[in-house]
């Protein structure tokens, strides 16, 4: 690990200008994705700004009925809230779907937003990887990409964002409140927080330099039956091959979001309008402009699949 | 031919020699002194220290840090607490697991000098060989190991296990996310998946928890 000189930050502002001030400067929270890749230098900035003492734990509600997410709130606490298990199930249940009772209990909320899109190669410092360096190239791409994306991928990246909590967030409707160096405040739709890879692979978010996440705010709650279903290569602990995050109403209408196939949590709104017709209307509608690879083709009925998985079991 | 005694001091001090090798792949350049230790590539980078203090298994510690220095590393080779072990370094086995502010965190990917003022248990804390904690017991009594190097994780996971069971935090496998917790035994091995055991004890540590837990398995 490179060397770093470490602070701990006093008010969310005074965080976002210390990293503003120094291009290699990163903050830390929960530090599970951050340190694991700092041992590989893979991340390796020269100065750490501590965000634990900030005071942003607590989930609150707000004036429209929503609720407030502050993003320290580690991932055990907001699955365990029991607004959160009674008003937006398929949260819960995607944070208890991901990484495990240790790695929940240090992630915060924003950090699992902000952990690194990524693949094998990746984390292979022998291999040549856009995301890592770029303009190295991609060793996925016509290497091993059993895991990779399908949908929304490029010439540079074919990585996956491995988070399940963005997913349901996703289809929650999130928003993403973030504060700038200069202590204004922004609110970001979680639909455009994450970026595609394109021809930047290394730019995974919309955040600017210095701007730190203060909280994710959910609109009020829109009842219906909340599922989410993944399907990894082990039945607990491992990254999602898919995921299904959806809410089903009554009538049949509601939302779907999937995990595991893009750069990002993918969701396509006018598939949300096929789901009175099925999951093979939806999936293909979701999955309209998919370009898989022959490892991954498989992707595409596992999804669709899936998703009929979690329609049967909105039904109950 | 090695009398026993001489073979367990060898053992011993060759294990001692192989952690503090592994440690100072990421130690203080400071510490680049003994012999045995090749000198690090990038001896001129400059090390940032940091002070920080908290309570271990019920004595308050203080310690000054190279920044890098992981709660495990500070634990293990600063304070010589060496129950917890290294397995992955990466948050993926759970050899390290320890218990902070009444809740288990792998130690490895956590910084030391984010813990000012905390409260840490290692599995030195639980219990001693004299005065074993019940999960310790347990685990002695059903076999819940072979070659034992997962266990101080085993059995600090497990103890939290049971604690996030009685508040109430729900797990992937629970059935409903509003009713009261069933403590079955895909409950229990759901929320020790964190947890690998290359010796494969699986079966032997869910019967462990299970009694402590005050069910059969």
């Amino acid at each position: 690990m490179k060397s770093f000189s470490y602070e701990r930050a006093r008010t969310p502002a005074e965080a976002a200008a210390s990293v503003k001030r120094r291009p290699d400067a990163k903050f830390i929270a929960g530090g599970t994705n951050l340190l694991d890749l700092m041992k590989l230098e893979i991340e390796t900035p020269a100065h750490l700004v501590d965000v634990n003492g900030l005071a942003l734990d607590k989930i609150e509600a707000t004036p429209e009925g929503g609720l407030r997410i502050g993003a320290l709130v580690r991932n055990t606490d907001l699955a365990a809230d029991a607004r959160v298990r009674r008003d937006y199930a398929v949260l819960s249940r995607a944070l208890l779907a991901g990484a495990s009772g240790q790695l929940r209990n240090k992630a915060t909320t924003a950090g699992n937003l902000l952990q690194r899109t990524r693949c094998p190669y990746f984390y292979d410092t022998n291999q040549p990887c856009n995301k890592r360096r770029p303009g190295s190239g991609c060793g996925a791409i016509g290497g091993f990409s059993r895991q990779h994306a399908v949908i929304g991928a490029s010439e540079a990246c074919i990585a996956t964002h491995p988070s399940d909590m963005a997913v349901a967030m996703r289809a929650l409707d999130a928003t993403v409140e973030a504060v700038r160096p200069d202590g204004t405040t922004r609110n970001i739709p979680i639909a455009d927080f994450h970026r595609l890879p394109g021809d930047t692979p290394h730019i995974e978010t919309t955040l600017q330099p210095g701007e730190l996440i203060t909280a994710v705010t959910l609109p009020r709650p829109v009842g219906g039956a909340h599922v989410y279903r993944k399907v990894r290569d082990r039945a607990s602990y491992a990254f999602a091959l898919v995921s299904v995050a959806a809410i089903v109403q009554r009538d049949g209408t509601g939302r779907v979001a999937l995990g595991g196939v893009a750069h990002k949590p993918w969701r396509v709104e006018a598939a949300d309008a096929e789901l009175p017709r099925g999951a093979r209307a939806v999936a293909t509608k979701l999955l309209a402009d998919a370009r898989p690879t022959k490892d991954n083709a498989f992707k595409l009925a596992l999804a669709e699949r899936t998703i009929g998985a979690a329609l049967s079991e909105a039904k109950g | 031919m090695q009398g026993p005694s001489d073979f367990e001091l060898s053992r011993r001090k060759l294990l001692l020699g192989t952690a503090a090798s592994v440690a100072f792949g990421t130690a203080p350049t400071a510490y680049a002194q003994t012999p045995a230790v090749p000198a690090q590539a990038d001896v001129a980078e400059a090390v940032s220290m940091s002070k920080v203090s908290f309570n271990v298994n019920g004595s308050l510690r203080e310690v000054a840090l190279d920044t890098r220095t992981t709660l495990l590393d500070a634990l293990r080779e600063h304070l010589h607490l060496t129950g917890s072990k290294k397995g992955c370094d990466h948050g993926q086995c759970g050899a390290c697991t320890v218990i902070v502010g009444g809740r288990r965190i792998n130690s490895c990917l956590t910084l030391a000098v984010m813990h000012q003022g905390d409260s840490i248990t290692t599995i030195e804390g639980l219990g001693t060989p004299d005065n074993m904690h019940p999960m310790q017991a347990a685990f002695v009594k059903h076999d819940g190991f072979q070659c034992g190097y997962c266990t101080p994780g085993q059995i600090c996971s497990a103890v939290a296990v049971l604690d996030e069971i009685k508040a109430g935090i729900p797990s992937h496998v629970s059935a409903d996310l509003n009713a009261p917790l069933q403590l079955t035994n895909a409950e229990l091995r759901e929320r020790m998946s964190g947890n690998i055991c290359r010796c494969g004890a699986y079966s032997n540590i869910a019967e462990a928890i299970s009694e402590v837990a005050g069910r059969p398995a």
